[in-house]
């Protein structure tokens, strides 16, 4: 149980494996076509949307641009609700401070809360190497957990496994880590579903110590926010005796009157829906109610590296809702698991590369010419990440890292033959995402290059053509290739891409 | 050096381009306030909020005071033993009710229903929102029993999550509840029922 993206190829290698599986690709539209039409009928709902998107990205701004006074402000405001807060520099140390948290309390079992930066810092197989089993309670997460598989989308990370394949999973590896699926299951979904809740109810019931993220936690009060659907996080929050919450430095928001703007802006661009059935806020100890011992672990993990890329810092908005990856036409072909990370999809071939740092690995490395720069991912943003203005910016930095090696360029030239490969995605992209975007062309873009990345489509070449000192063939206008090859139909028939 | 000391040191590194005299409020934001209910709109509001909890195929029943003993009869039908919070006003609490008095998760987890209150109820997103306080119980009381019964007043109702935010008290425990607990986590196929209680029944009164 604890599969690793470690090792995971170059995102080309990769996406091109991901493509031959035709159920993926089948599961990842549906899924992805579902959700983006849910989430623009409920974000239409909202007269001044775009007012709020700039407002949740101004006062994120405003937090990571004073983040020591509110990391300083929320860690008072916690011990002063009985909670104890850590700071773990690296992945290293926070997991070291989980595992420690565990074995005071003497147990060998933890429950856990769907969280992204757990995941990240590897937690499961921390505790696993301590003896300590991390039982996933998010119903994707525990598909993904007993197949031995890697999550491959933020909000559904079983996204690639379709309904028999979760009830043969069910049916083989319940019964080795609780109470088994009964015999006589299913492929209904509510029949599944059942089998979960029953699976994993002995375990809340018995767990002493449970761990989670935050979506939020606001520094003005110390109050931490898990947003979920199924109640496996309010089981975690309530049910253990000792919570321990890793929470990385950029969940913070200023003041208890902010948190709106995000309550609101979340659901709508996460599920789609007006507000996902569980909301928990906790505030430290409350007596009598729910843990008598809470920790909160900040996390750095990288960070303050992003933070400190004054272009690339505006990624540390990131509320993980998902919309990103649900209108790219490059994730939408080849899914999460391309990425090689625990972020896919838009977010994460900007996050990722800047979290780990560029040009000492061709996988990062690749990460950023995973795209068509086609901007949906940024129309959809709900806290208004320019991701690509951030590529363009991380290519540059790649390029930059590996001056006069012929290979990179090699590698970029092929991922962006790749990514454009079939264009008729990126026109379809910006189709759904039209709307927005008719009122967004003509409005202030800094795309580095010139080029106006949201209103036309970029050349072929455009991907790699940022490194100015490399010798770049003639590029083709966007409208003559589109023309010579019968927009992008032809070109991916000889496989030639659009990269010539 | 501690990690803390080391972290906030290199976020401050980070943030060399931040000129050392701006302050947060310097960085402007521009956000939509609370919308308050006008004595006008105060009828639309509550029936925007019956309309947006029973889209969560959530159960709402909108009675008046008088008729409330009648509703809450079948609300609780199907229900034999029933958990209430000690504090629940008497004039809402059954007879055989069982008092949850610190009952341990696994009494918890024997009884079949709770009946609470709410601290308000959110129009536009069709959300009921407990605090916790008198007569909503603990956290766990609302969580472990398949049914939730919850009685919200009418005059409890805002617009709107900027004004639930504003009216709620951030030291207290919170939660949202917006339908019955769900997952689309299988091909994206709506379940109603996970964890939580799989049945929510709202009685809306006034
Ligand atoms: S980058 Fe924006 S759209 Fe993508 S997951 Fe983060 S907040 Fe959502």
């Amino acid at each position: 149980m604890s599969a690793t993206f470690l090792g995971t190829p170059a995102f080309p290698t990769a996406a091109r494996t991901a493509l031959a599986d035709t159920q993926l690709r089948r599961n990842l539209a549906h899924a992805t076509g579902t959700i983006r039409a849910k989430r623009a009928a409920v974000v239409g709902e909202v007269d001044e949307w775009e007012r709020l998107r700039l407002a949740g990205a101004a006062l994120k701004d405003r937090t990571l641009r004073h983040l020591d006074t509110y990391l300083a402000q929320l860690e008072e405001s916690l011990t002063r609700a009985g909670a104890t807060v850590h700071w773990a520099r690296d992945a290293a140390e926070a997991n070291r401070i989980v595992v420690d948290v565990a074995r005071r309390h003497g147990t060998d079992e933890v429950v856990k809360v769907k969280s992204m930066a757990t995941q990240e810092i590897g937690l499961n197989e921390a505790l696993e190497a301590a003896g300590i089993h991390a039982w996933e309670t998010d119903l994707a997460e525990l598909i993904v957990q007993l197949g031995d598989d890697l999550p491959s989308h933020i909000l559904v990370p079983a996204i690639h496994r379709n309904r028999s394949e979760v009830r043969e999973i069910f049916l083989r590896e319940m019964g080795r880590y609780g109470k088994a699926a009964p015999r006589d299951l299913t492929d209904t979904p509510a029949e599944l579903a059942a089998a979960a809740r029953a699976h994993l109810r002995e375990k809340f019931l018995r767990a002493k110590v449970a761990v989670s993220g935050a979506n939020f936690a606001v520094a003005e009060t110390g109050t931490l926010a898990v947003v979920e659907s199924e109640g496996n996080g309010r089981m975690c929050l309530t049910l253990p005796e000792v919570l321990v919450s890793v929470v990385g430095i950029e969940k913070l928001v200023p003041t208890w009157a902010d948190l709106d703007v995000f309550l609101q802006l979340l659901p709508r661009s996460s599920t789609g829906e007006r507000m996902n059935p569980y909301t928990s806020m906790w505030t430290g100890v409350t007596p009598g109610d729910g843990p008598q011992e809470v920790h909160v672990v900040l996390l750095d993990n990288g960070r303050t590296d992003v933070l400190a890329d004054e272009v690339g810092r505006q990624a540390l908005r990131c509320i993980r809702c998902s919309a990103c990856l649900n209108v790219c036409p490059v994730y939408e072909r080849t899914g999460g698991h391309s990425y090689g990370s625990v972020y896919p999809g838009p977010i994460g071939a900007i996050l990722t590369p800047m979290l780990r740092g560029v040009g000492h690995d061709t996988q990062l490395d690749s990460l950023p010419y995973a795209s068509s720069l086609c901007g949906a991912c940024f129309e959809v943003c709900p806290v208004r990440i320019d991701i690509p203005e951030v590529l363009v910016h991380l290519r540059t930095k790649v390029v930059d890292a590996h001056r006069g090696e012929p290979k990179v360029q090699n590698l970029a030239m092929k991922a962006a033959s790749w990514a454009f490969a079939d264009a008729r995605r990126t026109a379809a992209a910006e189709r759904i995402s039209g709307a927005v975007g008719k009122v967004l062309r003509g409005t202030k873009r800094r795309a580095p290059g010139g080029r106006g990345v949201l209103g036309a489509l970029p050349g072929p070449a455009a991907a790699w053509s940022d490194a100015r000192d490399v010798p770049v063939p003639a590029q083709e206008s966007f409208r003559a290739w589109w023309a010579r090859t019968d927009g992008g139909r032809t070109e991916q028939q000889n496989g030639n891409g659009g990269a010539k | 050096m501690s990690a803390r000391e080391e972290i906030l040191g290199r976020v401050r590194t980070a943030l060399r381009d931040v000129p050392a005299v701006e302050t947060p409020a310097d960085v402007a934001v521009d956000r939509p306030g609370p919308r308050p209910t006008t004595r006008d709109d105060a009828a639309d509001v509550v029936e925007l909020f019956a309309e947006r909890v029973a889209d969560y195929k959530a159960t709402v029943v909108r009675c008046t005071p008088e008729d409330l003993p009648t509703h809450l009869a079948s609300a609780l039908d199907g229900v034999p033993r029933l958990l209430v919070p000690a504090d629940l006003p008497e004039d809402l609490r059954p007879a055989d009710a069982i008092l949850d008095e610190q009952l341990t998760t696994a009494e918890l987890d024997t009884v079949d229903g709770v009946l609470t209150t709410a601290a308000l109820g959110i129009a536009d997103t069709g959300t009921i929102v407990l605090d916790h306080g008198p007569g909503q119980g603990r956290r766990a009381a609302t969580l472990v029993p398949d049914r939730h019964v919850c009685v919200v007043r009418a005059d409890q109702v805002v617009a709107d999550v900027a004004s639930a935010v504003a009216r709620l008290d951030p030291a207290r425990p919170l939660t949202w509840i917006s339908g019955p607990s769900a997952t689309s986590d299988i091909e994206l196929d709506r379940v109603e029922g996970v964890h939580g209680p799989r049945t929510l029944i709202v009685l809306l009164v006034g």
